[in-house]
């Protein structure tokens, strides 16, 4: 492209109007985290750097109930995370490297149809589903929904990825004898793996962070980490939900932080 | 910029053609079985009878989409006029979508814009802070948010401390804290589409518009927004979309005077109103709305397409 003079492309003003998008966006949760560290009793004033709050968690009168909250939360986000990868790597074959069929498109709007379906409608569907079909609400509930509306989270970059690589590589293995599942598992897997793993990444950390639905689909008693903070929450954010809020955010960013450089690791060059 | 052409030999590969109905089998089984099919049982039980205490009965009637639109007085024997309670909590989910999509929009637009006229090697890392809070758990961005506005939150006693307020300014419980909060929910899904469209935009075209004595502003209302219109378009429905159906904003910053959709659903499956086939038939009422808008927006990007943007 030929190179255009920079005062034509740039416009006084979006800088600044980028920076405070910038501020807005990570204020809040800035001053959420230094607030945890308050050694205050209530949130409102600030009595110096402590760690009680964070002590109080894993310690403290609610210290039960978030621990299995969060026992919860992590088992179902790795198995949510680990079955919507799978279906999505299979998924992702079929649609990059199964040719053009009359059902791609098909195919393709079932796959992304939890990102099209507002959250509370499916929420309510698969409250109704599960309680028409009789199934008693509870871990098992909320895992299976997890899987279901992962799978596009994991879909998207895992197809991605596929479909920036040339099935040359597979092709020449195959034209030395290779079967095609040597082919799959030995050459295309391993290409593979940066999409696979952010796919991965993505799918957990959406698990992790959901409560709308798993509001709807849990049952009497089971709790993840979201719906007991909601549950603390309504009756006032205290700081001991500050602390748990920052230990959560630091996991969620440490993930896509992870996914990000991991994808663009580019092993195909 | 010549990196579109080098991915197309995997486009049109065909090596598990034999295989792709396994292979799309279990994404096919998982998301039929628990997607599409408890849509479909939602649509039914909308049109089946209320159960008290939850639940419903197995009887067809249509008595949740007519108290949805009609109001027959306290016996239901008065002539039927038109009730007014939930088409209002809908128009007022409408409108605090539309406001939080056009905050999205006056801000998100200038960041997209500016971040894709960066240097090549800087705009992943601009995209990434951006997108980084996106992945933080929506429900601890809301509560976020609402320690962040409190009347006696940093915000506030910031603006009294430099001496702009005297008194603290209520925004929590307020429309514009709901719009707030929307707009701080999804406002990358408009800077993404947006970034995305000016991206490809080819610059030489403002040049042409300055080197006619098009001034800048100009040039940006009247050759760069037409060019990159589907980006725009794109992200308006992104953030208008779940900002319509959400439930977390309006719940937490909005109390009860700013009832969205998702409140009046939640309240017939989890508080005491328990009236299971008006939740279906309201979720219904809002999947159809939303299904008419991406619809409508499928057939924007396909006619733009066509004519080669």
């Amino acid at each position: 492209m030929a190179h255009v003079n920079e005062n034509i492309k740039t416009y006084k003003g979006f800088r600044t109007i980028t920076l405070f998008c910038l501020v807005v966006l990570y204020a809040p949760l800035v001053i959420v985290t230094i607030y945890s560290f308050n050694a205050s009793q209530s949130i409102t004033n600030w009595e110096g750097l402590s760690l009680r709050w964070y002590a109080d968690v894993f310690t403290g009168p609610e210290s039960a109930k978030f621990k299995t909250a969060a026992f919860n939360s992590f088992t179902i986000a790795i198995m949510a995370a680990t079955a919507s990868t799978m279906i999505a790597t299979l998924a992702a074959t079929a649609m990059v490297r199964g040719g053009q069929f009359r059902l791609r498109t098909v195919s393709f709007g079932l796959i992304s149809l939890p990102l099209m379906v507002p959250e509370i409608v499916t929420a309510v569907a698969t409250l109704i589903f599960f309680n028409a079909i009789g199934f008693t609400r509870g871990y098992l509930t909320i895992l299976v929904a997890h899987i279901a509306f992962c799978i596009p989270f994991a879909y998207l970059p895992i197809s991605a990825r596929m479909q920036g690589i040339e099935d040359s590589f597979e092709q020449a293995a195959m034209d030395l004898y290779a079967t095609r599942r040597q082919a799959f598992t030995r050459i295309l897997m391993p290409l593979m793996a940066p999409g696979i793993i952010s796919g991965f990444l993505l799918a957990f950390i959406v698990s992790l962070d959901d409560f709308i639905i798993t509001n709807f689909v849990k049952g009497a008693g089971v709790e993840t980490l979201p719906t007991a903070i909601f549950g603390s929450v309504k009756q006032g954010i205290k700081p001991n939900i500050m602390a748990i809020s920052t230990m959560l955010l630091s996991v969620s960013i440490v993930m896509v932080t992870i996914s990000y450089f991991v994808s663009k690791s580019d092993s195909t060059k | 910029m010549a990196a579109g052409a080098a991915s197309g030999g995997s486009a049109r590969a065909d090596t598990y053609k034999d295989a792709r109905g396994w292979l799309l089998l279990p994404s096919w089984a998982v998301l039929g079985i628990f997607v599409l099919g408890p849509v479909g049982m939602m649509l039914i039980y909308s049109f089946l009878t209320k159960e008290f205490r939850g639940g419903v009965i197995w009887e067809p009637s249509l008595a949740a989409y007519d108290q949805f639109f009609f109001d027959r007085g306290l016996f239901g024997d008065e002539p039927p006029t038109i009730e007014w309670t939930y088409i209002t909590i809908f128009w007022r989910s409408i409108w605090q979508a539309g406001a939080a999509t056009l905050l999205s929009l006056l801000i998100g637009f200038p960041t997209a814009y500016f971040i894709a006229t960066r240097p090549e090697n800087v705009r992943p890392v601009w995209v990434f802070l951006i997108t980084i809070p996106y992945w933080v758990n929506l429900l601890i961005r809301t509560v976020s948010m609402k320690f962040l506005l409190r009347d006696q939150g940093p915000l506030n006693d910031f603006l009294i401390s430099t001496g702009l307020i005297d008194s603290p300014i209520h925004i929590v419980n307020t429309n514009f804290a709901v719009q707030l909060g929307l707009f701080y929910s999804y406002l990358p899904f408009m800077v993404l589409p947006v970034y995305a469209a000016v991206e490809r935009y080819n610059f030489s075209l403002s040049e042409a518009a300055a080197d006619l004595y098009a001034s800048k502003w100009t040039t940006l209302r009247r050759i760069v927004l037409p060019a990159v219109k589907p980006g725009v378009v794109a992200g308006c429905i992104l953030v208008f979309v779940p900002s319509m159906g959400s439930f977390l904003a309006p719940d937490l910053l909005g109390g009860a005077k700013n009832f969205m959709i998702g409140s009046l659903i939640e309240e017939q499956f989890k508080g005491n109103a328990g009236n299971w086939p008006f939740g279906a038939a309201a979720s219904m009422i809002l999947l159809t709305m939303v299904l008419i808008i991406l619809m409508f927006s499928a057939r924007q990007q396909a006619k733009a397409d066509k004519a080669g943007g």
